[in-house]
């Protein structure tokens, strides 16, 4: 039954090097990528049952158990986290199959981004520290290839700045992994929850803000989200939604584990709820003066990753389930703007506001597309986005941090202000007389290769189930939270007591 | 012993800061490989005392920590692959530019062109 625990992130390691070896043959890549994200896609859900039914489960690789060997365990919120990410990377991969690229950088496209898979799986997974560093290093390593292919002039410049900015905050990384081995003697994660207990405040603190530091950096929270906007928009379609939708959030999901399991603090931690204020303010400030649709969704993320570190530095059961209710929702939604984003451009050949317009009138279902996951990332009622938003300001009022809660009602106003802006940009106004690139010659039709819009509706469809279902989830996310705030079982489970 | 290490570790990581505010790439390269040496000997001092190789047999009491030391080959790794590949991506962009600077933000640009030249004024 523990094997489970491996097999996401062994299944896809193998396939990538199927993948890789067999990269004249395309269409069997094709086959082995979306079989392969089907079947951890099963056994995700499997583990979500598992884990429901019988609580936390370990596997010590090789049997060497903690806190010596790596330890790997699903607890409720790591799971519930791979399971949302299972889903988007099948319908980006998708997504990708059907979106046109040259057939000698689609050969290196599926294996690296089954590696990818590989390590948001083992970043989720892993309960040892610097396990943690490897499978964020075996993620980042599959994203600096992804972002580069193709090698363009703008894919180099800003890509140059992602590896370098992402490299420095691993140089950080291994050194907050060695202080944290001095002082404590381990790196386990469990161990370390016990041990640092017994070390000195002033020692506890200085790692605390280290780890927040580095995984700051990977989550692009405020004053460390520079690089985000640049990079993310010059690579494809597919590979800005996945980063966009996931690479971020597994920086927040380090942040969580590591300061409630780690560093926990007695309550709401003022420096924690600042720093969301103005991840908040400054991302969504970013998005209004922005006129490029990739741009302005890419500083959105910014501003959403505010609300889930807001439900961290809240600190109460609420807040934090609030948090992880607001992660699955954000990575559906931000997911399938971006793939929607793609499209437009695919289509229409650009993705700049002021070259497009009207096309609400030529494609209708595409603007319903676009409308439906852009005003659930404002917060109008009854999408998802008001329920996560209105979880976390319950949980906001609960203990009277009215501050927060009222910066993060006026950001989802200013999102609204800069979701309108691109809706009347692109679909509204009239249609520019030029033909596009995708215009059907004879018919006069835009035309959308199916294989692509399949996707992006199934993930909108998804953001709809998830209101539906907004009941029963909120019960997963809050017995989620309830694990975090007390780790004792997760604490014994791993150390095998 | 220990003293000249972490002077050793302090200067890497100096030096290293230092060369990474430049413009082009190449020196970026050199500072990143600095810090991550002085990373990495951090990691090796977090091992405490030095000690005898720890070998089966080997007196218990006696032997060094052997996990910081295959944490550090990790490390090295890792920083090896990264930064063969921050390589190729200089030699790209000295393909595709002549240069390796790198460039600054969109928006910085964007606002560096607003703004009145001082010849203006």
């Amino acid at each position: 039954m523990n094997a489970l625990v491996v097999l996401p992130v062994a299944l896809p390691l193998g396939a990538a090097g199927l993948s890789y070896a067999l990269n004249r043959y395309p269409r069997f890549q094709r086959v082995l990528g979306v079989a392969t994200l089907t079947t951890v896609l099963g056994l995700a859900i499997a583990l979500l049952v598992n884990v429901q039914a019988n609580g936390v489960l370990v596997k010590a690789i090789g049997n060497w158990t903690g806190p010596i060997g790596i330890t790997l365990a699903a607890d409720l919120f790591s799971v519930i986290i791979l399971v949302v990410s299972m889903v988007v990377l099948l319908a980006v991969l998708v997504y990708a199959i059907g979106s046109p690229r040259t057939s000698s950088e689609a050969r290196f496209f599926y294996p690296t981004y089954l590696i990818l898979t590989a390590g948001i799986a083992l970043s989720l997974l892993t309960a040892d520290l610097f396990n943690l560093f490897v499978a964020f290093e075996i993620m980042l390593s599959a994203s600096y290839v992804l972002i580069t292919l193709g090698g363009s002039r703008d894919q180099i410049r800003h890509g140059t700045t992602y590896v370098i900015i992402n490299l420095l905050a691993s140089m950080l990384f291994i050194t907050a992994i060695g202080i944290t081995y001095a002082a404590a003697g381990t790196v386990n994660m469990a161990d370390l929850a016990v041990k640092l207990g017994d070390i000195s405040p002033a020692i506890r603190d200085a790692l605390g803000a280290l780890f927040l530091l580095v995984f700051g950096i990977k989550a692009a929270i405020f004053p460390l989200f520079f690089w985000l906007p640049d990079s993310y928009p010059t690579a494809p379609a597919p590979v800005t939604a996945i980063f966009a939708g996931l690479l971020t959030k597994v920086g927040v999901y380090a942040i969580i584990r590591t300061q409630t399991l780690l560093f926990p603090s007695d309550g709401p931690s003022t420096l924690i709820l600042v720093l969301a204020g103005l991840t908040m303010v400054v991302g969504v400030l970013g998005a209004i003066a922005q006129n490029d649709i990739k741009r302005i969704l890419s500083f959105h993320i910014i501003s959403q990753i505010g609300y889930m570190i807001m439900g961290l530095g809240l600190f109460t059961i609420a807040a934090l389930a609030g948090a992880i209710f607001y992660i699955v929702h954000h990575i559906l939604v931000k997911t399938a703007l971006f793939l929607v984003g793609g499209l437009v451009e695919h289509t229409m050949g650009t993705s700049r506001l002021r070259r497009l317009g009207g096309m609400v009138h030529r494609a209708p279902f595409i603007a319903a597309l676009f409308l439906i996951p852009a005003l659930s990332l404002a917060g109008i009622p009854p999408l998802s986005g008001f329920l996560a938003k209105l979880t976390l300001v319950q949980a906001g009022l609960e203990i009277n941090q009215f501050l927060i809660v009222g910066v993060s009602l006026a950001v989802s106003l200013l999102t609204l202000f800069s979701m309108i802006k691109v809706w009347s940009g692109v679909f509204w106004g009239t249609p520019d007389p030029a033909a596009p690139p995708g215009e059907d010659v004879g018919t006069g039709r835009l035309v959308f290769p199916r294989l692509m819009v399949l996707p992006t509706a199934a993930l909108v469809l998804l953001t709809l189930v998830f209101v539906v279902a907004a009941e029963p989830l909120y019960r997963i996310s809050e017995h989620a939270a309830i694990t975090l705030l007390d780790p004792t079982l997760y604490i014994e489970a791993v150390l095998g007591r | 012993m220990t003293f000249v290490l972490i002077t050793t570790v302090a200067l890497l990581y100096g030096v290293g800061a230092y060369l990474i505010m430049a413009r082009n790439l190449l020196h970026i390269v050199i500072g990143l490989g600095l810090i991550a040496h002085g990373a990495n000997l951090l990691l090796l001092l977090a091992g405490g005392a030095p000690g005898s190789p720890p070998l089966v047999g080997a007196e218990a009491a006696r032997i060094a920590d052997p996990l910081p030391q295959a944490m550090a080959l990790t490390a090295i790794v890792i920083t090896f692959g990264i930064t063969a590949f921050l390589l190729a991506m200089a030699y790209r962009s000295w393909i595709l530019h002549g240069d390796d600077v790198v460039e600054d933000d969109i928006d910085d640009r964007r606002i560096a062109r607003q703004a009145p030249s001082k010849d203006d004024s």
